[in-house]
């Protein structure tokens, strides 16, 4: 095989680009700039713990079904761990949106980073409702039945249906999850490529 | 398993909600407690000084 | 060579300044150590709400005035789900905002008939009722008209309607089959056959509680327990958990539009009020796009807190 014929494949022309935009010393950095110096700045990685909080304990309410946690101590007790990490989720998500306004942080190119952070606040929004909706008691019931005026009145009631607990619990445990491990994921890998946003410059003339 | 009563809720809030109610404002003093905390905490989070200050500065 | 003029608000200036060491892997370790403390201690202190499902049986044995006036409004089509319209059937337009009917216009996808669905069908799965079958064979004989005019005799008796002794009392005169039918219902439903009936209609397996939600939802006591728990629109309900737990404070812009007016009162409030949150959404999302809105951040100045020792440091030089 030529090396041009390497060159050319699509495997080593992935690798290329992945190792030109995010080679491993910028994915997991041993130095940040000196101006990343504010509690601010905890709010992001605060978030994405409460992420995977979030996620570990509805896998453990996954292993027993949806009724479990009416009938179980213990499962009444992994439901709170979830609600909780599910309220510490949105409280660091929004100090962390309000920072980073406040940064605009969507400076110097970085206006992707902003968008996906956007959607992922949107997806987990939708996440939270199909979870309010999956826990089969009365909360679900006054919920799915409110909630479906204002989605039928979009059009979309016809498709998404808050009444059907099946569609529902699926959208809450395999879609939205996925969505927005996927969109968190590419929100920090852009963090990582671009860097921190640098602070306003008054005199600044030239861009990054 | 009497241990397993130990894990719920030592102040469960299942008693109806306080209300703070002002013009056609109503909330719940639980929402009302967390939005406050996530002011208290963003204002904390700008004003508090950062550690590391002097490292930062022989790096700089 | 031309250079593009730096814009503050768009562009980001090169930062030529210094480097400090920095362990990606321990922040996060100890950021989701935290996480889970906080987690560990609000859930123990706290716990989590769960105030048990109700069912037609507990309403109808809780209300049974109400479930009957309910199952009326279900066979002469005046529920609200009788009336509501698209997805459900054609009963109305429902909800447009200007010219947009986009209810109307993606039509009937889960179709509910609630005379035959919520009423006649599930009575008519009921065993040894001769009584019962022969009413239901007297219904289905009358005329649209006929039927019409037994059912506005039944409602108008409503108001003098009682529940003695396990059975409905009804004044009504001239109501044909329909107090039989009601009752029956009434007595189905308490005894716990009709959530059955209403969820096992499509087959053994089902995960859709379509039908008895909507029945449950047209009557007043589900509301009713709701507006006890501030939970109904006009009480900032989507912002709101059951008891004294915090419920969603990130929904309150959602939830402030369908307290003012003209939102409050009028018929297409979930369709305007979902444009607005629609567009504000896009302006969140496309914010870095937007002149004036981008340029907040640099006018306000709270970055000179963020980054107060970087200027320190840098404006001292």
């Amino acid at each position: 095989m030529s090396t041009s014929e390497i060159d050319r494949q699509w495997t080593t022309r992935l690798r290329k680009r992945v190792e030109g935009k995010l080679p491993p010393e910028k994915m997991l950095p041993d130095t940040q700039p000196t101006y990343v110096a504010s509690w601010i700045y905890v709010f992001g990685v605060a978030t994405l713990s409460s992420l995977i909080v979030v996620i570990g304990t509805g896998c453990i309410l996954a292993l027993r079904g949806p009724y479990w946690w009416h009938g179980s101590a213990y499962g009444h007790f992994v439901n709170s761990l979830h609600l909780w990490s599910v309220e510490l989720f949105f409280f660091t998500m929004v100090v962390h949106l309000w920072g980073k306004f406040f940064m605009a942080a969507w400076r110097g190119g970085r206006s992707l980073t902003w968008m996906t952070g956007c959607v992922t606040f949107f997806a987990s929004i939708g996440a939270g409702f199909t979870g309010y909706v999956s826990q089969t008691n009365f909360d679900s019931q006054w919920i799915s039945t409110q909630a479906k005026d204002g989605i039928n009145s979009g059009g979309v009631g016809a498709y998404f249906n808050p009444l059907n607990l099946g569609q529902m619990l699926m959208w809450h445990i395999v879609l939205l999850p996925l969505a927005a491990v996927v969109l968190t994921g590419l929100h920090v890998l852009m963090v990582r490529v671009k860097g921190v946003v640098p602070p306003f410059d008054k005199d600044a003339e030239v861009g990054e | 398993m009497g241990w397993l009563s130990s894990l719920a809720a030592l102040f469960p809030l299942d008693n109806l909600g306080h209300y703070f109610h002002w013009h056609f404002i109503l909330i719940s003093r639980a929402n009302l407690i967390v939005i406050i905390l996530m002011v208290v905490t963003f204002l904390s989070a700008l004003f508090l000084p950062f550690p590391g200050r002097r490292s930062r500065k022989e790096n700089q | 060579m031309s250079t593009k003029a730096f814009r503050p608000d768009v562009d980001a200036p090169k930062y030529k300044g210094g480097y400090s060491p920095y362990d990606i892997l321990k922040e996060g370790t100890i950021a989701i150590c935290v996480v889970l403390a906080l987690t560990l201690v609000l859930a123990i202190l706290f716990g989590s709400p769960d105030e048990h499902a109700i069912t037609i049986k507990t309403w109808s044995n809780a209300a049974p005035i109400d479930f009957a006036t309910t199952a009326a409004s279900e066979l002469d089509g005046s529920s609200v789900t009788g009336s509501y319209g698209a997805p459900y059937n054609t009963a109305s337009s429902g909800q447009q905002m200007g010219p947009l009917q986009i209810e109307k216009w993606v039509g009937v996808r889960i179709p509910i008939n609630t005379v035959n669905d919520f009423v006649v069908d599930p009575l008519k799965s009921l065993p040894n009722e001769p009584t019962l079958d022969q009413n239901l064979a007297t219904w289905s004989a009358a005329s649209a008209a006929t039927r019409s005019a037994w059912l506005k005799n039944f409602t108008n008796a409503e108001p003098k309607m009682t529940f003695s002794a396990g059975n409905l009392v009804t004044t009504a005169s001239a109501a044909g089959p329909v107090p039989v039918m009601i009752e029956s219902l009434t007595k189905m439903a308490q005894s716990g056959a009709l959530d059955q009936a209403l969820v096992t209609g499509s087959g053994f397996y089902t995960t859709d509680f379509t039908k008895p939600l909507l029945f449950i939802s047209d009557g007043a006591y589900l509301s009713d327990l709701a507006s006890k728990q501030h939970l109904t629109g006009d009480q900032w309900g989507m912002m709101n958990e059951t008891g004294s737990y915090p419920g969603q404070a990130w929904l309150w812009l959602y939830s402030f539009w369908y307290q003012i007016p003209p939102f409050n009162t009028s018929a297409n409030a979930d369709i305007l009020i979902l444009g607005i949150m629609a567009v504000l959404s896009l302006g969140l999302l496309f914010l870095p796009f937007i002149p004036g809105l981008r340029s907040v951040p640099r006018k306000t100045k709270v970055y000179r807190l963020i980054w107060r020792e970087h200027y320190q440091n840098t404006e001292k030089v």
